[in-house]
């Protein structure tokens, strides 16, 4: 039995080793690694590049494909027919559609590249006094209330704020959550695959001069290359001019392209057009938030009143600057506060100013809170961060009742809604990252403090192995290294059930 | 950005919210908080907080200046940033020296501290509440983690 239990340990220490070396989103130890930007523990599902500086989708794959598809068809154009067309009719030709194409690409690029108005998520003391007040205003029981709402009046307009599980605030009017990216977007748009990235409020306006410069560009080839074939055709006969073999592709491959793109890119770009006119965001068009079939009274109030203004406001405003801070670099731990007394209601929280939040589904989330809630009462005597958990809306079920039916072995007889912070679970849920169980994997992937930053009480030492428990072994708080391999046991029988 | 006394340590945090009565405009709700009843003068809060609202509003403002500026960036391709500064840029650079006399002038010696709501995603002001401890305890900055360590 000891030899198995120094075994694990001497496991934990080995796998806590890799954890450290093989898991990039973890905050880092101050005193040996060099300082981390920012965008290096962000806890969206983005992608950056060139240290921070470009921030993209997760998907890239149609981005690359827009960007063939504009750079092949752009070249045949230049190399094949413009030195046709700058003979026969002019060389200003190829010059404006230079300058379209290099347009073009300079606001893809832009849209594509830059941040969308992402929010960055709340810190834990925000998110703690917004659950505060959520409680307060419920009459403080210990069950989570249904999805939260706030109503705000905007102009003589009621609107409806939605709490966002996620990012733990309260979204500002027109924000939206993207699921693909995991991040609030303000004024959001919609996630433009072509593109590789949400457009929302910094980046509408890139977009908008992307498509409308791509339906100008579209038409001019689509225009130049009939030209083209046209005054072959008088030259040589129509059908040589086709079939002429170094030159077939290059009338072909643009023609077609042309043709789909036009239709659909003409189209959006009309769209938007009337979504800037009556400043709506796509999202807000789709739901019909301000449309008068909604009832009488229903009116944009957002609107400037004309249509000049709103076009001017959204293509010609002035550019919020980006609130993530990418190339920030992580600074230390900022001063936390301390649990509050009274904590008889259990939420969700994130445990620093690093956190990282889970970019897993809300059930996933609210299965670690779960655990985090049945592990709580193995805790004592703690006292750090505070302590919040909660179960995901999209689950509906409330949490006594989801870890009620979660709870396994040593942890039934436990009571819940206990407000003592689990900074121990979370250096267990840390060190979960490290197993090789997929389940596990995804479930505890950080959100917490590192094994090193988060305090040791005594007793309650990091997780054991994440391999080779089959015990599940009473609740012994003198023993800490069975109390390890018990904490191990129980959060993977409950990690299990609650996936079920 | 810390207060420099050795003695005080983190007691409270006060969040003043947005004020989206007005739209999407950035606005901070000035009602005061309860919890600086006690700390400062209602009037001096609700300057600062006035303040700051107009300062946002300026960085916001749709008029002739920030269409000019918008006019002018899209026709150089936005590259005319590479060199200069963005209208909003420069007012948030204002803020950020409003707020740090406040915090000297007037906030500091309340033990109070006013965090830049950039640094919080212009989401709250987040306003900290020191408590003089008197004795020598350690920078607020560890006091959570290595109390916690020391049980």
């Amino acid at each position: 039995m000891h030899l198995g239990v120094s075994e694990s340990m001497r496991e934990c220490e080995y796998s806590q080793i890799s954890t450290r070396s093989s898991t990039p989103m973890e905050t880092p130890y101050k005193k040996r690694t060099p300082k981390k930007r920012k965008w290096e523990i962000f806890p969206g599902r983005n992608k950056f590049y060139c240290d921070g500086r470009i921030m993209m989708a997760k998907q890239t794959g149609v981005f690359y494909l827009t960007l063939i598809l504009i750079l092949v068809t752009c070249g045949l154009f230049f190399s094949f027919d413009c030195p046709f067309l700058a003979q026969q009719l002019t060389p200003v030709i190829p010059v404006i559609g230079g300058v379209l194409f290099l347009f073009v690409l300079g606001t893809l690029l832009r849209t594509s590249f830059s941040d969308p108005g992402v929010l960055p998520r709340a810190s834990p003391d925000e998110a703690a006094d917004l659950e505060r007040q959520i409680d307060v205003a419920n009459g403080g029981t210990g069950y989570r209330p249904p999805p939260r709402t706030k109503e705000v009046v905007i102009n003589g307009q009621t609107v409806k704020l939605k709490y966002c599980f996620t990012c733990k605030i309260f979204r500002p009017p027109r924000a939206s959550h993207c699921s693909l990216c995991d991040n609030c977007v303000e004024r959001f748009d919609h996630h433009c695959p072509w593109v590789g990235n949400c457009v929302g409020r910094r980046n509408y306006r890139f977009f908008y001069m992307f498509i409308l410069s791509l339906s100008f560009l579209t038409i001019f080839i689509f225009a130049f290359v009939i030209t083209h074939i046209i005054l072959s055709s008088h030259q040589n006969g129509f059908l040589s001019a086709l079939k002429n073999s170094p030159a077939r592709y290059p009338f072909t491959v643009p023609l077609v392209v042309c043709f789909f793109s036009v239709w659909s890119i003409v189209g959006l770009s009309g769209f938007h057009t009337y979504l800037i006119s009556s400043n709506q965001t796509t999202n807000e068009d789709i739901k019909g938030s301000w449309s008068s079939k909604r009832g009488k009274d229903n009116y944009n109030p957002y609107s400037y009143g004309n249509i000049f203004t709103n076009c001017c406001a959204a293509l010609c405003g002035p550019l919020p600057p980006s609130l993530i801070d990418r190339r920030g670099f992580v600074e230390a731990d900022v001063p936390q506060l301390a649990p509050p007394t009274n904590g008889i209601t259990i939420y969700g929280s994130t445990q620093s100013q690093q956190s990282h939040t889970c970019d897993q589904d809300q059930c996933i989330q609210s299965t670690k809170f779960v655990l985090q809630a049945a592990a709580t009462p193995l805790l004592q005597h703690q006292s750090s961060e505070p302590v919040i958990l909660t179960t995901s809306p999209e689950n509906g079920g409330t949490l006594p009742g989801r870890a009620s039916l979660a709870l396994t072995g040593p942890c039934t007889s436990l009571p819940l809604g206990q407000p003592t912070p689990p900074t121990s679970t979370s250096s267990l849920s840390c060190h979960e990252a490290a197993d090789n169980n997929p389940l596990q994997e995804s479930l505890f992937q950080h959100h917490f403090l590192t094994p090193e930053e988060v305090p040791s009480p005594p007793g309650m030492l990091h997780c054991g192995s994440p391999m080779g428990h089959s015990h599940t072994t009473q609740a012994g708080f003198y023993d800490p290294a069975s109390q390890d391999s018990l904490h191990e046991d129980s959060v993977r029988g409950l990690v299990k059930l609650s996936s079920v | 950005l810390r207060p420099c006394h050795v003695n005080a340590s983190l007691a409270n945090k006060v969040f003043i919210q947005r004020d989206y009565s007005e739209g999407t405009t950035c606005k901070f709700q000035t009602k005061f908080p309860s919890e600086l009843e006690s700390r400062i003068e209602r009037t001096l809060f609700e300057d600062t907080v006035k303040t700051l609202n107009n300062y946002y509003a300026e960085a916001e403002k749709i008029g002739g200046q920030s269409y000019l500026e918008g006019c002018l960036a899209c026709a150089t391709a936005y590259l005319i940033f590479l060199c200069m500064e963005t209208r909003y840029e420069k007012v948030l650079k204002k803020i950020a020296k409003y707020i740090q006399e406040q915090n000297e002038k007037i906030y500091a010696p309340r033990g109070l501290l006013i965090t830049d709501p950039i640094e919080r995603g212009m989401r709250v002001i987040e306003i900290s509440i020191y408590e003089d401890r008197g004795s020598s305890g350690s920078s607020s900055g560890s006091s959570s983690v290595s109390g916690s360590t020391a049980r």
